[in-house]
């Protein structure tokens, strides 16, 4: 980076290699501010809750159909039928998965039960245990959900490796994709304040949740039904997250660049927040996965008989793409996205030019922040809607800018459609239950051969 | 007289147990026998001397060189930053490394030291090749360095910095350190010729303080001290002056010198002209990562390329270099 | 709501398992951290890796080498190699695995770095790959290695101890934790006393001043990671021990930011700031825990406000948001003063 050029050329620059910003004394208020306000949301989140769930009295007895597609990706098996038997052997319910793959039946009353499975109906899956098939002495207690398991193996179907090789490429693309709209924010929050912020990722959970909210919780309608689409509830995930973003940056990360905060320091607060947001999410919606209502499934669309995509995945494709090209014009055209790199590129050079680096900073948490709670939406849409989803995420995030050269905005967008593609392709080796190992060891090995990142600039640090 | 043949009187003269190569052992067993501060066989006056019949020319040969870079390349990206096609630096003199500001004289400086990698070039330190040598290794062969943003460990005492300093200590390894009767000997000496050099540096009313609590100067002072625990046979200093208050200049300039008078060559990157017209011994100059100019100090103001390469950069008239040379 | 079992609690976090299992892994990170200014987040490996390293040993490597090339190893002996392997073999290889491609880098690589290895790990030992299977047993995690310790025991088991806190294994188990403890903490006060702590200490404060006077960063900055990782390794495998079983779960990278909590609440860099640190967060969030369960039993805290399941995520909470205000106001940790602070000194 320019800025370690010019140390080494043999300028002075102070600031951002040693501290974010320069110590301003007696401002107490501000972090006794930031102090209560914590206390207060503690507090908030604790009055909120949103996890009760009503129990109604009655015995059910359900679960949830769940298996691995070849790329080791987990779905839901969707029309298995099931049937419920009582001790004497009257049937008392039926039931088939929805594309959730969770089915459910509602019991006469606590007791003994046994519950059997329609194997035709299996979509081409193999029970792992057939002999636990009907499961006999299923215990309902009074009032309660019983849960029954039936594990499935992987799907029998063949398929070349070659045909597979490319329907992995392209849901690499699309991972990446994603990956990348999150991963621009961390990248430039990185250029331009020096913090990797370990908290990044909790902010692509809170815009999947917070569209969850809007699209399946509350489906508020007042205004029409418009309101309850996915579309409006990502507009407010993104809304929210640009918000939260700025929020963060004014009450957390400024002052503590004003009190002259170590990147140290800073970084163990990322730390120290992610664990805290993280366990929020959990407890507001607990652990369970959440799914947007509409796209479960999806119409699925052949290629030239080379790969399939779902509808879902053909827009997640196609508008990403189209979000980061608009991102990388915004960052090459517009006076705040040049500014934006000028700032990640060299904070002295850039604040002596002229250039409010407080406000670029500003604009680079809303921003990234924005970016990231769209691209929780998406990711949300292809997988599941978690409280550790965002945690899972930054690793990928961390690869693919680590990967790209850390604190460029384009080497993030390379780098995260590589990672995204190195980890679906991997899978073509390794178990599909290990394809996130695939990219945090090239992770590992890019940090001993190019420690730079491909598009990063060749420093030696150390 | 040919080079070489100066060059081997002036060995003769001065290094009377030293062969041609005095090798890595050699030289470590003379730096045990210095015990007056005074490095054996080097004698600074014979040193200085010697440079009177050197040309004043870029990449001119010196009678003994101590350090030679040859051909020193580093880039940055499309910018060449440094490219130096022959330097030596004479040994028991002091040298002043100057040129314009960007003119790449730190990034030199790092190069020289193994702070950095060239891109292709050579350089030999008094004997050795330093190509393939990690930083911390050269301390070993005697060459150490100051920064330019001073490096004193501020959360540290004064005298512990200066422990630190002492090369070949016991106790710096993982086995012996849990066991103290095997360094607490060592330690002591240590500890004694610390306190010396505080004295001699007029830092020992700091002795226990953290040294984040002094001063510039004294931080300054401090790291010279503790450079000189190394008991180093080359000083490389990247600018001493700056952030000096100008009450200690005197004090450190004298120390520059006395580091001289102890046998020890200094190289220094400077900007203070005053500085380097006062003790320098050489000068060296560089500009746009290129040595345009040698000399002696007084020769350097007279130098047309050195002229126009101050006015290139500060678009000042020729008195205004005057005045700042 | 019953105080005595709130008190009880209380004293079990300030000198029970939990305390030595975290005051070993945050010995180690101090050496990391506060002394060579490390930034491991990985600690729940190296802790994980003294667990796997002698459950491994006892009840899946072992029994297989016997069974392969006809061995005849008993349990104690597998015991005893465990724990070489456990608390030196593997903490080395993951020493090395994130120290050779960071050492070299910024600071925050090697963070990337630990958090990644915590991750591989989790992944790889949770996977249910048969031919990972076998040696690892997935999530439901190894057991049966723990019995040549506990036969060690003089005390019986069907009594209890120490004013009824702990039972005979219990108090075992605590007993040669608390030497184990006091060995480590005895090491670690020679070894920063000694010029190798001074040169680790220079390189927290500037690595480059330190390569300038001749140490060699790197070799220094590996030999803190593995000898922290050790100590992590010791309690991670205290903590197998104490639970009889090693699972993926009880090393989760959450368990590493309880080791952070306790450090910087000791005030990193200071020798019995990790003992202190772990002992208070063990007691306050022992305290805090039982209270608030008790509490939600006792209907005291209603339902609508938290269930007994989100307790123990609102432990997690607490100790984020701990964390978070600590690095923020009080770097130099509860009993430490600013001048010689670590976290604060970049």
């Amino acid at each position: 980076m320019i800025s370690v050029l010019l140390r080494s050329l043999g300028e002075p620059s102070n600031g951002r290699a040693t501290h974010i910003s320069h110590q301003r004394p007696g401002r107490r208020p501000t972090w006794l501010t930031t102090l209560l306000g914590f206390v207060a949301a503690f507090v908030a989140i604790l009055a909120v809750n949103g996890t009760a769930m009503a129990q109604n009295g009655e015995e059910t007895v359900g679960g949830t159909m769940r298996a691995k597609d070849a790329a080791g990706e987990k779905i839901f098996v969707e029309g298995v039928e099931f049937s419920v038997v009582d001790v004497d052997g009257n049937e008392v319910g039926t039931a088939t998965t929805d594309a959730e793959g969770v089915w459910l039946v509602e019991l006469p009353g606590p007791g003994v039960y046994s519950v059997l499975l329609d194997t035709e109906t299996l979509q081409g899956f193999e029970l792992r245990n057939p002999d636990k098939n009907p499961l006999t002495g299923v215990e309902v207690q009074p009032s309660t959900n019983k849960n029954t398991l039936f594990p499935l193996g992987e799907r029998v179907v063949g398929e070349s490796n070659s045909i597979r090789a490319v329907q992995l490429f392209v849901d690499g693309i699309k991972l990446g994709m994603i990956i990348a709209m999150c991963a621009i924010g961390l990248s430039l929050i990185y250029g331009t304040t020096g913090l990797t912020n370990f908290a990044h990722g909790e902010m692509v959970t809170f815009g999947a949740m917070t569209a969850f909210v809007f699209h399946v919780t509350w489906q508020i309608d007042f205004l029409g039904t418009w309101m309850t689409s996915l579309a409006f509830g990502a507009v407010m995930a993104v809304l929210f997250a640009g918000i939260a973003g700025g929020l963060f940056n004014r009450f957390v990360w400024k002052p503590l660049r004003n009190r002259g905060a170590s990147l140290i320091s800073a970084l163990v607060v990322s730390i120290g927040l992610s664990i805290f947001f993280r366990y929020v999410f959990l407890y507001q919606f607990g652990g369970r996965a959440g799914f947007y209502r509409d796209y479960r499934i999806g119409q699925q669309v052949e290629f030239f008989g080379l790969f399939t995509m779902l509808r879902k995945d053909i827009f997640i494709v196609v508008f990403s793409a189209l979000v980061l090209v608009g991102i990388g014009a915004a960052l090459s055209r517009t006076r705040v996205g040049k500014a934006m790199r000028a700032v990640s590129d060299n904070r002295d050079l850039a604040e002596s030019s002229g250039i409010d680096v407080e406000q670029v900073i500003r604009y680079v948490w809303i921003v990234g922040s924005a970016l990231a709670g769209l691209g929780g939406v998406l990711f949300g849409l292809t997988e599941n809607i978690n409280w550790e989803m965002g945690f899972r995420l930054l690793l990928l995030m961390f690869a693919g800018v680590t990967l790209g050269g850390l604190g460029t905005a384009y080497g993030a967008l390379l780098g995260s459609i590589i990672a995204g593609v190195f980890i679906q392709m991997s899978t073509l080796i390794i178990p599909g239950d290990m394809k996130n190992v695939g990219a945090l060891m090239a992770l590992i090995i890019i940090l001993l051969v190019r420690p730079q990142g491909l598009l990063g600039r060749a420093e030696r640090i150390g | 007289m040919t080079g070489n043949d100066f060059d081997d009187e002036l060995k003769d003269a001065l290094i009377p147990d030293a062969g041609p190569h005095a090798g890595p052992a050699t030289h470590s067993s003379d730096m045990s026998v210095i015990t007056s501060d005074k490095i054996a066989g080097v004698d600074p006056q014979a040193a200085r001397a010697a440079l009177a019949d050197v040309p004043w020319e870029p990449g001119a040969k010196k009678p003994d060189p101590i350090l030679v870079a040859d051909h020193v390349v580093r880039r940055f990206g499309g910018l060449t930053a440094v490219d130096a096609d022959h330097v030596e630096i004479q040994r028991g003199v002091i040298t002043a490394l100057i040129g314009p500001n960007g003119a790449g004289k730190t990034t030199f400086f790092n190069l020289l030291t193994n702070f950095d990698t060239p891109d292709e070039g050579t350089r030999v330190f008094d004997g050795h090749n330093i190509d393939k040598v990690p930083a911390h290794k050269i301390a070993n062969y005697g060459m150490v360095r100051t920064f330019q943003l001073t490096k004193a460990l501020s959360k540290m005492t004064v005298i512990e910095n200066m422990k630190l300093g002492a090369t070949g200590q016991k106790g710096e390894s993982l086995w012996r350190s849990v066991l103290p009767f095997m360094w607490k000997n060592q330690e002591r000496e240590i500890e004694a010729r610390a306190d010396a050099l505080l004295d001699r540096f007029k830092l020992s009313h700091m002795r226990d303080e953290f040294a984040g609590t002094m001063s510039g100067g004294q931080r300054k002072l401090l790291e010279m001290a503790r450079a000189l625990m190394v008991e180093p046979s080359m000083v490389m200093l990247d600018e001493p002056m700056a952030g000096v208050n100008p009450a200690l200049t005197q004090s450190l300039l004298g120390h520059v010198t006395g580091l001289r008078d102890a046998g020890m060559t200094v190289l220094f990157v400077e900007h203070d002209m005053d500085m380097v017209q006062e003790i320098s011994d050489w000068v060296i100059v560089m500009a746009e990562g290129r040595i345009i100019a040698e000399g002696p100090p007084a020769s350097i103001g007279q130098n047309q390329a050195v002229v126009d390469a101050y006015l290139g950069t500060h678009h000042h008239s020729a008195l205004d270099l005057e005045a700042e040379l | 709501m019953d105080w005595g079992s709130i008190i009880e609690s209380l004293f079990r976090g300030l000198i029970g398992e939990s305390f030595i299992v975290f005051a070993l892994a945050a010995i180690g990170l101090n050496l990391h951290f506060g002394y060579t200014g490390l930034l491991n987040f990985g600690q729940a490996v190296f802790m994980a890796a003294g667990a796997y390293g002698l459950a491994m040993m006892v009840a899946t490597i072992g029994p297989a080498a016997n069974r392969n090339f006809g061995w005849d190893l008993s349990e104690s002996t597998l015991f005893w190699l465990g724990i070489f392997v456990g608390v030196v073999v593997f903490p080395v290889v993951f020493a090395l695995i994130m120290g050779i491609p960071t050492l070299r880098l910024r600071a925050d690589y090697l963070a990337i770095v630990t958090i990644a290895v915590a991750e591989i790990f989790r992944i790889v030992v949770r996977s249910p790959t048969p031919s990972i299977k076998k040696w690892t047993n997935s999530s439901d995690g190894l057991t049966g290695f723990s019995g040549t310790f506990y036969d060690m025991s003089p005390f019986s088991t069907q009594d209890r101890y120490l004013f009824n806190l702990f039972t005979g294994n219990q108090m075992f188990l605590v007993i040669v934790g608390w030497g184990v403890l006091a060995i480590g903490a005895t090491i670690c006060w020679l070894l920063i006393r000694s010029p190798w702590g001074r040169v680790l200490k220079a390189i927290r404060e500037d690595e480059d001043a330190a390569r300038s006077l001749g140490k060699n960063a790197y070799s220094y900055k590996m030999q803190a990671l593995i000898l922290g990782g050790v100590f992590g390794a010791v309690g991670g495998m205290i903590r197998a021990i104490g639970f009889s079983v090693a699972q993926p779960d009880n090393f989760i990278t959450d368990v590493t930011f309880f080791v952070w909590v306790a450090l910087i609440l000791g005030g990193a860099g200071k020798v019995l700031a990790p003992i202190v640190g772990a002992s208070l967060v063990y007691g306050l969030l022992n305290f805090s825990d039982t209270f608030l369960r008790e509490g939600v039993a006792a209907e005291v805290i209603p339902e609508s406000i938290m269930t007994g399941t989100q307790v123990g995520q609102v432990r997690f909470m607490l100790m984020g948001l701990g964390l978070a205000l600590l690095a923020a106001f009080r770097p130099q940790g509860i009993f430490g003063n600013k001048e010689e602070m670590a976290l604060d000194d970049r």
